[in-house]
């Protein structure tokens, strides 16, 4: 296990650097340049020039790639061209935003969707599987911008319940107490409703599958023949079996933590890593691009790993067997 | 067929998306033909659905704020969505079964190496990589069906080298290679035709999926550029006017909604219809 262990994070730094090195070459070898877009067409030549000699955009590309990533791995992630700020700051508030939104609404919709799950397996063929599954179906579907505009549509400008920007209002500076967190929960609520009832359609219509697949095996007619009540059967011995693969897909939704809600971002003008990322992308601001992309590839290999660490705690065949579960 | 037709969900899949196929060809015909001509601007916007403008020209899903026609802009949008994603899908398939078929079929350093280059393209963060492509260069219709081709193709060419590898052991390819055959047209005719069926499957539901993703990308303003319209500069547009005209949102939703549901349905079908194992 642990010879595994190490083989696959071996593997994954590679991974890590792979894509590193993918997205400086794109970033350097597409049109398009910082220094223009900072200083603007009436700069002159020699302002141009020192600007890129301060930003160290002058020197050979090789050069600068490893400077990057030297400076990347002691954790100096270096200063973000077009706002100056340093890009650890910039991204950490943007990250916060984005993350306990998304970790929300992650807990919110397997919880739910591991109950519809169930019950829809547990009564599979009858009306209310069928509708259920009609509805979760929809929900697989729709795309965030659009269930966002039709939240915002029906609760903003018809209901005019709920604030459709940001994550706190304009007063926010003077409220205290209770009132502060009913204002940012309020501001929470669209964008938290948008991921969570399209997260519900996925992770419902997964459980439903992993439930059916180990309804039908052998095991579960045993239990059922030893004469236990079907609830027993369906919570004790079948959800059991059933959630080593939606474990498994919890573990590989960790990068959807920082990337995952760019499109809702961008509908609730959460200031999450979403914008940061589409901004930084247009201004070529490379080290924020540079620094986001890194994260999401070690993101990414993590939630691989964890999704096997957890498969292995959840069911003891794949930690005997040495079987990786996909889902 | 006939069993692709008795399945509910089979058919609903074929209806919507047959319908929404004819009326995308046949645009000119079942709209006024202009979805980017504006006119009498003033007199024509925001009209709303079922009603007619005050040149008495009726529209059946209202206006949008140039008083161009919603309908006609949804029908000629759907060319260029449906578009995107089938042409995304076909690149996918194109570069995934290439490499699924030569990864599997030829062991080696090969192999390894495509296998390699597979499970590193699945680990890029698929949107972190949308984002950064579709935005490095000049937004254009043909970028986004490239990008998303481009970032798509990993999971069939797995599927592909799973059962190509699989085939690949059975007798009938023995006998093939016993006969003489060369391995490029045992390949081909033999192994691949075989190796289709969850291919297949695969691509119905990335259509579906490449055409939310265009969707996306077209509502950041870097996909498919104003006046041509998608199905997500639509929804982009119209959510700046959801006061006045919620209808030019919401239309292009419903219909993106629908096509998505008709290719996850149209594919669960198809697959229980060409591999009766996976029937549940």
């Amino acid at each position: 296990m642990l010879a595994r262990l190490g083989c696959r994070l071996l593997a994954g730094l590679a991974v890590v650097l792979g894509v590193v090195t993918l997205t400086f070459l794109l970033l350097h070898l597409a049109p398009g340049d910082p220094i223009d877009i900072m200083l603007g067409p009436a700069a002159t030549a020699e302002q141009r020039i020192a600007q890129r000699t301060v930003l160290g955009l002058d020197r050979p590309l090789p050069a600068q790639f490893a400077t990057w990533l030297s400076r990347f791995a002691r954790g100096d992630w270096g200063n973000s061209i077009a706002k100056g700020q340093p890009v650890r700051a910039l991204l950490g508030t943007a990250w916060r935003e984005t993350a306990w939104l998304v970790a929300l609404s992650l807990l919110l919709s397997y919880l739910a969707g591991l109950a519809i799950g169930a019950v829809q397996a547990a009564l599979r063929g009858s009306r209310l599987d069928t509708f259920l599954s009609v509805s979760t179906i929809t929900l697989f579907a729709m795309p965030g911008y659009w269930l966002g505009v039709m939240l915002v549509l029906v609760f903003t400008y018809w209901a005019r319940l709920l604030p459709a920007f940001g994550t706190a209002g304009l007063d926010s500076d003077y409220l205290h107490g209770a009132s502060w967190l009913i204002d940012r929960l309020r501001h929470l609520a669209l964008p938290l409703a948008t991921l969570t009832l399209i997260g519900i359609g996925s992770a419902a219509r997964f459980v439903r599958g992993a439930m059916l697949d180990t309804l039908s095996q052998p095991f579960i007619v045993t239990a059922r023949a030893k004469g236990l009540r079907p609830r027993r059967v369906a919570g004790h011995h079948a959800l059991r079996n059933a959630l080593g693969p939606v474990v498994t897909l919890l573990g590989l939704s960790l990068p959807v933590l920082f990337s995952g809600a760019v499109f809702v971002e961008a509908v609730f003008a959460w200031p999450g890593v979403g914008r940061v990322l589409v901004e930084a992308v247009r201004a070529r601001d490379y080290p924020v691009v540079m620094a986001a992309t890194a994260i999401s590839a070690v993101l990414v290999v993590a939630g691989n790993l964890i999704a096997d660490v957890l498969a292995a705690w959840v069911d003891p065949r794949v930690r005997e067997g040495g079987r990786t579960a996909t889902p | 067929m006939t069993r692709l037709l008795r399945d509910r969900r089979g058919v609903f899949g074929f209806v919507v998306l047959l319908v929404v196929i004819v009326c995308a060809i046949a645009a000119p015909l079942v709209t006024n033909g202009e979805p980017t001509a504006l006119r009498d601007i003033v007199a024509t916007r925001f009209i709303p659905p079922l009603s007619s403008d005050a040149h008495g020209v009726f529209h059946a899903i209202g206006t949008d704020r140039f008083g161009r026609d919603v309908w006609t802009r949804l029908v000629y949008g759907a060319r260029i969505s449906m578009g995107v994603g089938v042409l995304a899908v076909l690149i996918s398939l194109g570069v995934g079964v290439v490499v699924g078929a030569v990864a599997g079929y030829w062991r080696g350093p090969l192999s390894v190496a495509l296998l390699g280059l597979t499970d590193f393209a699945l680990a890029l963060p698929r949107v972190v990589l949308l984002l950064l492509l579709a935005a490095l260069w000049q937004p254009s219709t043909a970028l986004v069906v490239t990008v998303l081709g481009l970032t798509g193709w990993m999971g069939i060419a797995r599927l592909v080298h799973g059962e190509v590898r699989a085939l690949a052991a059975r007798p009938f390819v023995e006998g093939a290679v016993a006969v003489g055959a060369r391995r490029m047209r045992i390949l081909a005719r033999h192994i691949l035709p075989n190796a289709l069926t969850p291919v297949i499957v695969a691509a119905a539901l990335g259509v579906g999926n490449a055409i939310i993703l265009e969707g996306g990308l077209s509502y950041l303003g870097l996909g498919v550029q104003a006046p041509t319209p998608s199905w997500g500069n639509m929804i982009a547009s119209g959510s700046d006017t959801l006061v006045n005209a919620p209808w030019v949102a919401t239309a292009p939703g419903v219909a993106l909604v629908l096509v998505v549901i008709a290719c996850t349905q149209l594919g669960d079908a198809l697959r229980d219809v060409l591999d009766p194992n996976l029937r549940r």
